[in-house]
């Protein structure tokens, strides 16, 4: 060990990582220290009655913690998402359970009670053993967190190893503000589902240093399709959260910047698709920045 | 895929009062809902995703109740896990109960 390497080591041990937490653990780490409280929690056993119809043990709370609580003494609701069960899938309980929270909170905003939304998101997307009604819930989410987006800043991490994708990326895409991690990654289809679908010549993904490059929380970062990001550590992400509704509302919402995004897309030859700098350049440096 | 649901009874002592929630349904990992019983037994309700071993889950399970004395409803929803990471996980509810 050198010199230069050991106080970095040394902030390495000192860390407490956030993506080894579960999510319980992880809504507890963000909230302000015991002010947190579960709603519909694993003692309300609302869970999936679809999975044991298939063959598959269902979780007490179907993978999705609710909690009230505050930050920097302001009244927040975190949905955390579990990424160990069932690879964080929203089904028609966890889906339900999110869009919910979201409605109650949206309804305490109308009425001139702030609640700060949270979204914790580790998920690879709608849960395929519950293919609509999941879908339907996801909808529900979208819908909500824009009707919420008008009286307060949503607010999203993704800090890894699963990552955000399927729909619920849209729902990432949709928050007034993203926090990511270098290990997360964000997108649409997963790198398994495109290799399963289009073949290995298209994307290996076995290749991890690709797959990072191309959809991780560096680059999302470095193209402007997450605004912050943020080390491993849970006091990180905390402060991060805090600061990211401490700023407000932004004044475009990234979803709502429509010409903007499709100019981005138009400057890109499918034919010849950029590499991961090669993107960078062309959205940070070139005409549509 | 099967699934297969075990059901256990012990003898119990005292009676507990609250509520404890640990582990997750994931890979190789099980959660454990334990909370008071209606009587003054101590009853198991076990899913598990792996069928076939009743007898093994009834070794972990009697091994301990020979130390746990609590009237407590267990429920156990498992995911494959190892006879060591059940125990495991039941020491860290008993131990979160304690607490």
């Amino acid at each position: 060990m050198n010199g230069v390497a050991a106080p970095d080591c040394r902030r390495f041990l000192a860390r407490s990582s956030f993506i080894e937490l579960a999510a319980r653990e992880r809504a507890r780490a963000i909230l302000d220290v015991d002010t947190f409280r579960e709603l519909v929690g694993p003692f309300d056993r609302c869970k999936s009655p679809w999975l044991p119809l298939q063959g598959i043990v269902a979780q007490a709370d179907d993978g999705v913690v609710l909690a009230r609580g505050t930050l920097d003494g302001r009244p927040a609701l975190v949905a955390a998402i579990e990424s160990a069960y069932q690879g964080g899938s929203i089904g028609e309980v966890s889906g339900a359970k999110i869009a919910g929270a979201l409605e109650l909170a949206l309804k305490d905003c109308e009425h001139g009670r702030p609640v700060l939304p949270l979204l914790l998101l580790e998920t690879g997307g709608v849960r395929l053993q519950e293919a609509n009604l999941g879908l339907a819930a996801i909808a529900e989410i979208h819908a909500v967190i824009i009707a919420l987006r008008r009286h307060v800043p949503v607010v999203g991490v993704v800090a890894g190893m699963v990552g955000c994708f399927g729909g619920m990326s849209m729902a990432a895409a949709l928050c007034s503000r993203l926090i990511v991690t270098r290990q997360a990654r964000l997108g649409m289809n997963g790198p398994e589902v495109i290799e399963q679908e289009a073949g290995v010549a298209e994307l290996d993904s076995s290749d991890r240093a690709l797959i990072w490059s191309l959809i991780g929380g560096e680059q999302r970062h470095a193209v402007g399709l997450a605004d912050d990001l943020v080390e491993d550590d849970a006091a990180a992400i905390a402060a991060a959260v805090r600061d990211a509704f401490a700023l407000g509302p932004p004044l475009v919402e990234r979803s709502a910047q429509v010409d903007y995004l499709v100019k981005r897309l138009a400057c890109i030859d499918p034919q010849r698709p950029p590499d991961a700098i090669a993107l960078r350049r062309l959205w940070r440096e070139g005409a549509v920045n | 895929m099967r699934m297969e649901k075990i059901e256990l009874d012990y003898p119990a002592g005292q009676a507990v009062r609250r509520r404890v929630h640990v582990g997750v349904v994931g890979s190789g990992d099980l959660e454990v809902l334990l909370e008071p019983s209606p009587d003054r037994r101590a009853h198991v309700l076990i899913t598990t995703s792996v069928d076939g071993y009743g007898v093994i889950w009834k070794h972990v399970l009697d091994r301990f109740f020979e130390r746990f004395e609590g009237a407590v409803s267990i429920e156990i929803n498992d995911f494959g896990a190892t006879p060591g990471v059940v125990m495991l996980r039941l020491e860290q509810a008993a131990e979160a109960l304690r607490a």
